[in-house]
């Protein structure tokens, strides 16, 4: 996991919260006498917001963690509540990567591999653009080599 | 049948599989498309033409919505040819967009027969191919409908054998009967099921249904019986009123539900075919026919709704790929005796003993505290909610029902349970229909491993056994940690393994017993 991931995770924090207090803010400001119940709401968004933004990327970088083997895609996420993903390279359909534009932004990408199961794929976020491509070609390499339709 | 008249013609003697030459659909189609969507636009039609005083405009839109139904019936019959190639099935489709699609036939799964009251006047079947890939929805497989009954028939036999045996015994018989041996019945309909009916609570669902059409057509017509009838009882809260209403409710969910059954599962018969499929025929007026490639058969799953349950029967599911999680598709069993079901899946399985028969290991009391709190909770926060901001009379009715969310969540936490044998992964979940799923260990392709923060504090973890098949993902539901780890890493050998190991060096919050 790139450190960077952090400042990422930070970003999106940031802007969730942001989407959700900026309009309340104009709101409040605007109305001439605004009810107590809206002020209350203000400041309780800014601060879990605040708390959020600060607490979860860090968190969230402690406990995240990836692995390939010859064998297997192993990734563990989240940081509340967390899951580890396994899926066997023998069952691998497809490999993707892709960028949002703060990761482009900051020179990351999230390879996504998903598996014959309408379940959920096997997401790695946060790698170095270059780490990641490295990484889909390796991937690549031993699916192919890996006989049987994957099912 | 030919290319050039495929009208009403017998089929020739010379006739030869596969069916190189392009064909289109029965020209019978053309009757039976307007009558089946016909008959779903029969009531705005009638409500059309006979709400106003008889004005012209109301005619001509009736006249023309009908003429729109036939000409759209015209033209999907017209752009709509196929071909069953050594390859592939191959259908073109579509008037404004063209839509050519090709499914390999070694990737043939399911074949799905639907034949519909309008299909039955004229003895034509819908078939559907389906091929098992799920990321996309909607584009999997594709369906011809219709062909006469026969021509389907000989397209099941044809499709799945080919599946099956690349190879088919003989290629050159000229007949449309290139299977003579005997399909083996492994369970029928048994009137004595109908009990079950009323348990399954389908009249109650039926009535709904019913009632959510029914009101939408009041809606066009300008009257709004549930917004009235609540005004009123709002109005008049009246205890006996409410009373009947709901006895009302019952009984005639109650005797809805037997024909219902009936309607459904009229004619059930599960077979084992001899090109390697199992076969489910049922239903009395609209009539479907599923086969299931058993090499596909990844398990089944026993389910038992609680009425269901509490009269000691259970219906049965298969977990295969192919076929989508939802729907009636999948269904293996109507609800019927629940020794009839593992008799049922002991045979479909073939295996010595059922694994959903199996004696489950038990969940942690944790789970139980979690059960509990997950079913109750919710009731408690809708009580206090409506304390605070509802009518007095509201409050009482979520208190009530918490001495029952909480019989719920024990029993909740009564079937959770796993279980492991040389084949199958045994998990069971759920009260109000509590499944029983075995799923072949072979057909796990991987685990997510939830832990919540509540989850982790009382050592407890979510498995979920990734597969292609069914619903995609079998949860076994707070296990206890090292219990966990130990039955998924048992369960498929050598996937979990290494990880485990790295895991417990770098994170001193895992597991090291494994």
């Amino acid at each position: 996991m790139s450190p960077k991931s952090v400042l990422l995770w930070t970003m999106q924090a940031a802007v969730f919260w942001l989407v959700l207090f900026v309009p309340q803010l104009v709101v409040f400001l605007l109305v001439n006498t605004p009810p107590t119940w809206e002020l209350a709401l203000l400041v309780a968004t800014g601060v879990v917001g605040v708390v959020h933004t600060a607490v979860e990327p860090s968190w969230r970088y402690r406990v995240h963690r990836w692995e390939t083997t010859a064998d297997a895609v192993y990734t563990l996420s989240g940081w509340l509540n967390q899951e580890w993903r396994v899926a066997p390279v023998s069952r691998i359909q497809t490999i993707d990567t892709k960028r949002g534009p703060f990761q482009q932004m900051l020179g990351l990408a999230t390879v996504t591999v998903t598996t014959a199961s309408a379940a959920g794929p096997v997401e790695i976020e946060g790698l170095d653009h270059e780490v990641a491509q490295q990484l889909v070609v390796e991937l690549t390499n031993t699916t192919q080599a890996t006989p049987g339709d994957a099912t | 049948m030919t290319a050039e008249v495929p009208a009403g013609l017998p089929a020739a003697p010379e006739f030869t599989e596969p069916l190189a030459e392009w064909h289109r659909l029965h020209v019978r189609m053309l009757i039976v498309r307007p009558l089946n969507e016909g008959i779903a636009m029969l009531v705005p039609i009638l409500v059309l033409l006979f709400t106003g005083n008889g004005e012209k405009w109301r005619l001509f839109a009736s006249g023309a919505t009908v003429a729109a139904i036939l000409a759209f019936s015209y033209f999907i019959w017209r752009t709509t040819k196929y071909r069953i190639t050594d390859e592939q099935v191959e259908l073109h489709t579509g008037l404004l967009t063209r839509k050519q699609l090709a499914v390999p036939r070694d990737r043939i799964r399911t074949v799905d027969l639907t034949s519909k009251p309008g299909h039955r006047v004229f003895g034509l079947s819908a078939v559907r191919i389906g091929t098992g890939q799920q990321d996309t929805p909607g584009t999997d497989g594709l369906t011809l409908d219709a062909v006469t009954s026969e021509e389907a028939e000989r397209l099941r036999v044809l499709l799945l054998q080919k599946a099956v045996a690349p190879k088919p015994a003989s290629p050159d018989e000229p007949h449309a009967e290139p299977v003579v041996a005997e399909s083996e019945v492994i369970s029928q309909l048994d009137l004595k099921w109908l009990k079950f009916a009323p348990l399954s609570l389908s009249g109650l669902v039926a009535i709904g249904a019913v009632f959510g059409v029914l009101s939408n057509y009041a809606d066009d017509l300008g009257l709004h019986p549930v917004q009235d009838l609540w005004e009123w009882l709002f109005e008049h809260p009246s205890v006996t009123l409410l009373g009947a209403f709901v006895l009302a409710l019952v009984v005639l969910g109650l005797v809805l539900s037997v024909p219902l059954y009936i309607l459904q599962f009229w004619n059930y018969r599960l077979t084992r075919e001899p090109d390697g499929t199992l076969r489910v025929q049922r239903g009395l007026l609209t009539t479907r026919s599923v086969s299931v490639e058993e090499q596909r058969l990844r398990g089944v799953d026993i389910q038992e709704p609680l009425l269901v349950r509490a009269g000691k029967g259970a219906k049965l599911a298969a977990v295969t790929t192919g076929l989508g999680s939802k729907g009636e598709s999948n269904l293996l069993l109507p609800p019927a005796p629940l020794s009839v079901a593992h008799q049922v899946s002991l045979d479909v399985l073939k295996v010595a003993d059922d694994p959903t028969l199996r004696k489950l290991r038990k969940h942690p009391l944790a789970a139980l505290r979690r059960s509990l709190f997950r079913h109750v909770v919710p009731w408690v926060v809708i009580a206090v909610g409506l304390a605070v901001w509802a009518p007095s009379w509201a409050w009482p009715i979520p208190v009530a029902i918490i001495p029952f969310a909480a019989l719920v969540g024990w029993d909740n936490y009564r079937s959770l349970g796993n279980a492991l044998d040389d084949r199958y992964l045994v998990t069971r979940n759920n009260s109000l229909v509590r499944s029983t799923v075995a799923l072949q260990r072979t057909g796990i392709i991987g685990w997510r491993i939830q832990r919540s923060f509540f989850q982790r504090r009382s050592g407890l973890m979510t498995i979920g056994a990734t597969t292609a098949a069914g619903a995609g993902v079998y949860h076994v539901t707070d296990v206890g940690e090292s219990d966990g780890l130990t039955l998924a890493d048992e369960a498929v050998p050598d996937l979990l393994r290494p990880f485990l190991v790295d895991e417990s060096a770098v994170d001193g919050q895992a597991v090291r017993n494994v």
